[in-house]
């Protein structure tokens, strides 16, 4: 259960830093954390007490592993997340190139 | 078995586009648009040859609780006639529109993944693969909105991005939950899973869901990357972008998860119809304030969204008919008007109403579809939207919410109020332009006759004989609720 | 004594030199033994990307698009997919349906087997490892001080 509960507030820290953070690369940084967060909570999800590793070996029996499904689906979902990472930080570059600055509060060409 | 292919065939043009035009964009063009046309014409087949079945495809052979699988139902061949449509009527409309941006076959690269990710997520019949494919079009969407390579593009694909990521955290703790209660993925085998828990749980997984897909739909809560990105991405993007990715990302995947899996739980159809009724009201008021055209035309979306998520709240078969037809006259009637501004941002080279003028002389058929869309959006007969809106207030009334009703009568009166303004100052106003500075081409023109053309005849769907064949089956899969798990599984 | 040519000092050049190798066969690997053991094509796949990596941070990126041939890279890139692809249709042609096995199984534990798992495994490799290389080097092309003021 305390996992689970320190899963959570690790993503809070992450939404936390969305919300408030004023440096580009910071809210990239939070966005990262947040989905570390929930990759965690998919990986605790498919633990099983007392159980090994899911990889079929010579001499070993399939029932006593943890669930492996939740693990590939962290896999494509850091993935996913490292192409939103990446192109996070493109677009703080070239926000960067017009703009000179990090700071969001001076980037304001939208607003309303 | 046709369900595949409305995913290889545009991912295959994706990445085939930049093989074969290197420097040059034609091929690229008549790629994408050869592909476009296929998908129309599969789709086209589906809906009104297939219609009324439900075609499940076991990817890689698999069955169900192991397995992969893409349904196709009346539903997801609504929709994915409508993300065709309108993706051809975008390809045609491109061409010109990029090249004044400095484009290059990236762009219809980057539109084919995006067509890919919606068409996807319509057919899958299994969660996290819609996550996965919903990634992809949001990843083509974010590249796209940033493609005129400007600092306000940039911001708002900025914007956009990071909300992203907020909604994609939270769909996949959805997952998790939803795959830790019913140890599956399938949307079917989830939903016969969560009948058998605790109503708990099922509030967690709605509660996430709904957060996070309402990112997507950008109802009013959750609007505030909307009117940026929509409105800075290039025209024929907005469009699309407005037309159908937020309802083929949002809409479709909400009515699908509460009504198909969760079997309409109570609580959260009240929460649809607060935020439909907030959406469409403030939605529209804040329209109403803007200049800038198309950020004016973005926050009608969410005004007109708001419609759909009132009707999809009712719970009623009526309600359900008002909200399927909606969506596809929003998505005909809104990319229109997104044509219409890309159309005289390249004639004038200005998108600030004020600094237009009386067009209608020079861009006539611009002015003049411009006005069939205006009146659509605005809810007067004989064009499409005022039979949508009229369903749905008829099915408010119905329904016993009166007050819900009375909102979407004051919201549609607000529409007409924005969109007199929009042709008294952008089309028809006091000020003579004497002179154009880029010419509207044939294809501009082209997407817009076929689009308000479609403005007419999607009015038709609404009689009685017709609808028979075209919306009732796909309020029958959706008004089936949980026994369509049933029917998957059957199969 | 400055080095004047591109990249970093001549200890880490050679140093890259000796180990760039081992890095590669340590990424085709993992890749060639993803049905057997963890990794498979997007470990292996990142692992490949981080030796070109090695080879851009240690001799500038001048050198390394010399010795890479940009285009020909984006050329593989593209192509990956189409390959991936060809390998569903293929499984909707001979196996049933898209991305079903129509190769022989083997025998379990042995390095040829388990069908089309191998072949698309060093498909994936080869898109993550150039994607992932691409986009680092997309990257390293931005230079903060350059772009117009608008």
């Amino acid at each position: 259960m305390t996992l689970y509960v320190l899963c959570f507030a690790l993503f809070l820290v992450g939404l936390y830093g969305i919300l408030t953070k004023r440096d580009l690369v910071k809210i990239i940084l939070s966005s990262g954390i947040m989905g570390y967060a929930c990759n965690m909570m998919l990986v605790l999800f498919g633990y099983r007490r007392e159980a090994s590793y899911p990889i079929l070996e010579k001499g070993r029996e399939a029932a006593a592993m943890v669930d492996p499904l939740p693990q590939a689906m962290v896999l494509t979902a850091i993935v996913i997340e490292l192409g939103i990472i990446s192109l996070l930080a493109a677009l703080a570059v070239r926000l960067f190139q017009k703009y000179r600055t990090y700071d969001i509060t001076k980037i304001r060409r939208l607003s309303g | 078995m046709i369900t595949p292919y409305f995913v290889i065939i545009p991912l295959a043009a994706a990445f085939l586009i930049p093989l074969v035009s290197k420097r040059k964009t034609g091929p690229a063009v008549l790629l994408s648009l050869a592909s476009t046309f296929a998908l129309v014409v599969l789709s086209g087949y589906a809906f009104f040859g297939r219609s009324g079945e439900t075609l499940v495809y076991r990817m890689s052979g698999w069955k169900l609780p192991v397995g992969i699988n893409l349904v196709q139902d009346a539903f997801s061949s609504f929709m994915l006639v409508m993300v065709s449509l309108i993706a051809l009527t975008s390809l045609v409309f491109s061409p010109r529109y990029i090249d004044r941006l400095g484009g290059d076959a990236k762009y219809y690269s980057l539109f084919m993944v995006l067509v890919a990710g919606m068409n996807g997520v319509v057919v899958t019949g299994d969660l996290f693969n819609l996550f996965v494919f919903m990634e992809i079009a949001i990843l083509a969407a974010l590249a796209l909105v940033a493609y005129g390579g400007r600092a306000h593009e940039f911001e708002a694909a900025f914007k956009y991005a990071v909300m992203a990521s907020v909604s994609a955290s939270l769909i996949l703790i959805g997952i998790a939950v939803a795959y830790s209660a019913t140890s599956s993925l399938g949307l079917a085998t989830i939903s016969r899973g969560l009948e058998r828990q605790s109503p708990i749980l099922v509030l967690w997984v709605g509660g996430l869901f709904m957060a996070g897909f309402g990112l997507k739909t950008a109802a009013m809560p959750f609007h505030a990357w909307l009117p940026d990105a929509h409105s800075s991405a290039p025209a024929p993007i907005s469009a699309m972008l407005s037309g159908v990715l937020i309802k083929a990302l949002g809409v479709y995947v909400l009515i699908r998860f509460f009504y198909n899996v969760l079997g309409a739980p109570p609580l959260f159809l009240q929460i649809f119809l607060v935020l439909g009724a907030v959406s469409i009201i403030l939605g529209v008021l804040l329209a109403i304030g803007q200049w800038d055209i198309k950020r004016l035309l973005a926050y009608h979306s969410i005004s007109q969204i708001g419609y759909i998520l009132l009707a999809m709240g009712l719970d009623t078969t009526l309600g359900m008919i008002g909200a399927v037809y909606h969506m596809l006259n929003h998505a005909v009637f809104k990319s229109l008007l997104f044509y219409n501004a890309g159309a005289l941002e390249t004639a004038l080279g200005t998108r600030d109403l004020r600094e237009m003028g009386n067009v209608s002389k020079l861009l006539p058929v611009t002015s003049g579809t411009s006005l069939i869309a205006s009146l659509s959006i605005s809810g007067v007969p004989p064009f499409n939207g005022f039979f949508s809106k009229l369903v749905i207030i008829i099915a408010a009334v119905q329904a016993g919410q009166p007050l819900f009703a009375f909102v979407a009568v004051v919201g549609s009166l607000l529409t007409l109020a924005s969109f007199l303004k929009v042709q008294k100052f952008g089309l028809r106003g006091g000020r003579p332009v004497e002179r154009l500075i880029g010419e509207v081409d044939g294809g501009m023109k082209t997407a817009m006759i076929l689009l308000a053309a479609l403005c007419l005849v999607t009015s038709l769907l609404i009689v009685p004989g017709i609808r028979e064949t075209t919306i009732d089956p796909v309020v029958k899969v959706i008004m089936e609720k949980t026994g369509h798990a049933q029917i998957v599984l059957e199969k | 004594m400055r080095d004047v040519k591109p990249g970093l000092t001549v200890i880490v050049k050679t140093v890259n030199r000796l180990i760039l190798w081992m890095i590669f066969l340590y990424g085709i690997y993992i890749i060639l033994h993803g049905h057997l053991s963890p990794g498979g094509g997007f470990g292996g796949g990142v692992v490949l990307a981080l030796g070109f990596l090695g080879v851009l941070l240690a001799y500038g990126r001048g050198f390394s698009l010399n010795w890479l041939r940009l285009g020909t890279l984006r050329d593989l890139e593209y192509s990956a997919p189409l390959l991936f692809l060809g390998f569903g249709l293929a499984g909707m042609a001979w196996g049933g349906a898209f991305l079903a096995n129509f190769l022989s199984k083997g025998k379990l534990f042995a390095l040829l087997s388990s069908g089309v798992i191998l072949p698309l495994n060093i498909v994936i490799g080869l898109k993550v490892g150039l994607s992932l290389f691409l986009v680092v080097l997309a990257l390293a092309e931005f230079d903060p001080s350059q772009g117009d003021d608008e």
